[in-house]
């Protein structure tokens, strides 16, 4: 399998394909089920922010290992509109399409690290890392 | 279309399908002129080669109804659409190599291939893109109504006790129709408790729990219980972690644990008898 691979997001059953293969690399690097779920939640709630905000954008998937541990890095990538206010998205419960707001902040809590670029106008780039223990 | 080429052709058909066939056993991909026994490539290229010669028989331009009967035919054969396209490629190829070798063609009248090409071949390719592109379609949509026949449907286990297992993705457009299906069901079949049961729900992101969320509260309204069912551990880790607050939920690991809650809740229950 290669080191990255990715997934575009045009349609609501692209988040099912970005999922699909999230859900097949972690088991590839050797994720257990649960971090499994945690990993194909966050990617799920990633690509469909794609698909809500953005309307189209990119998952990919790159294999992480820095000769000690083993990982999997999520990189979610858009043109979209960005967001104006991180701290605000970072909320629990703060939506703006009438969702739960459990989203992004659930995202970081499901990752080991997490990191937001995002101009308005521009984009928006997450990353998120999740190391296999 | 010119006499002289489709007279050429029809005299050298055998020859021309040969050549055919050697370029298709150099082809990689679909494996047929490679594996097939030579009796049925034969059979099948000497169909392919009358198919696509029959239809400039007439001395004119191929018309519509030829080309989609033409294309019928191929569909027929099981090929890809990709190694279709490479049979046709390869045949024009062979036709013209074939026609420059008869000095039918030759540099000065080259434009009669070209007229040949657009109104032969050409239509052809067509026809054959437009029926494969049918045929997706058709299916496709067949796909999409079998999965939305066996979506979500209620089904009445006790008296005033329903169960709705969903499998597998839920989207914008099956939440809606849970939520339809659950909302019907419930006052068409008199339930008091509902069992919503996920065991076959890959993923519960913040989206499905949303939608389960909102089908409970509407479920609240017609004046019944809902009860969440078959949450898997690793499920239930996510949904902590997410932060999704589900306590005004009842909730159960199993279809079994939340079946007994359910005839509690309708102050029954299952004994066994000796």
């Amino acid at each position: 399998m290669n080191e990255r691979s990715s997934v575009e997001i045009y349609t609501e059953w692209d988040v099912v394909a970005a999922r699909q293969l999230g859900r097949d690399e972690a088991k590839s690097i050797g994720f257990g089920t649960v971090d499994q779920a945690r990993i194909t939640t966050a990617i799920s709630e990633l690509a469909r922010n794609i698909y809500l905000y953005a309307g189209t954008g990119k998952i990919e998937i790159r294999r992480l290992h820095d000769g000690v541990k083993k990982g999997m890095m999520i990189i979610s990538s858009d043109n979209g509109p960005g967001i104006p206010d991180v701290r605000k998205v970072m909320e629990d419960g703060f939506t703006t399409s009438g969702g739960l707001g459990a989203g992004m902040p659930g995202v970081q809590r499901l990752v080991d690290e997490f990191k937001i670029e995002t101009e308005v106008g521009v984009g928006t780039t997450i990353t998120a890392i999740k190391w296999l223990r | 279309m010119n006499n002289q080429i489709i007279k050429n052709l029809q005299k050298h058909k055998e020859e021309v399908m040969y050549a055919w066939i050697e370029e298709m056993k150099n082809e990689k991909g679909e494996k047929f002129f490679q594996y097939m026994p030579e009796h049925l490539v034969e059979k099948t290229s000497r169909e392919f080669t009358a198919l696509m010669l029959s239809n400039i028989e007439e001395g004119e331009d191929v018309s519509d109804e030829q080309s989609m009967e033409f294309a019928t035919k191929i569909v027929r054969f099981g090929w890809s659409i990709s190694f279709i396209n490479t049979a046709i490629d390869r045949f024009s190829k062979v036709v013209f190599k074939h026609l420059e070798r008869e000095g039918v063609v030759n540099g000065e009248n080259y434009s009669r291939f070209f007229e040949l090409h657009l109104n032969w071949i050409e239509p052809l390719r067509r026809s054959i893109i437009q029926s494969y592109s049918l045929e997706w379609e058709r299916t496709f949509n067949l796909q999409k109504i079998a999965l939305q026949e066996l979506s979500a449907s209620l089904i009445p286990v006790f008296e005033k006790i329903s169960v709705m297992p969903l499998v597998g993705t839920i989207d914008t457009e099956r939440a809606k129709l849970i939520m339809e299906n659950l909302l019907e069901g419930v006052v068409e079949q008199r339930a008091e408790v509902v069992l919503l049961d996920i065991t076959g729900v890959p993923v519960v992101d913040t989206m499905v729990a949303h939608h389960l969320i909102q089908a409970a509260d509407a479920v609240r309204l017609v004046g019944s219980k809902c009860l969440l069912v078959g949450i898997r551990p690793e499920i239930a880790q996510t949904i902590v972690t997410l932060g999704i607050d589900l306590t005004d939920f009842l909730t159960t690991s199993t279809l079994q644990k939340g079946m007994e809650k359910a005839l509690r809740l309708t102050n029954r229950e299952i004994k066994e008898v000796e």
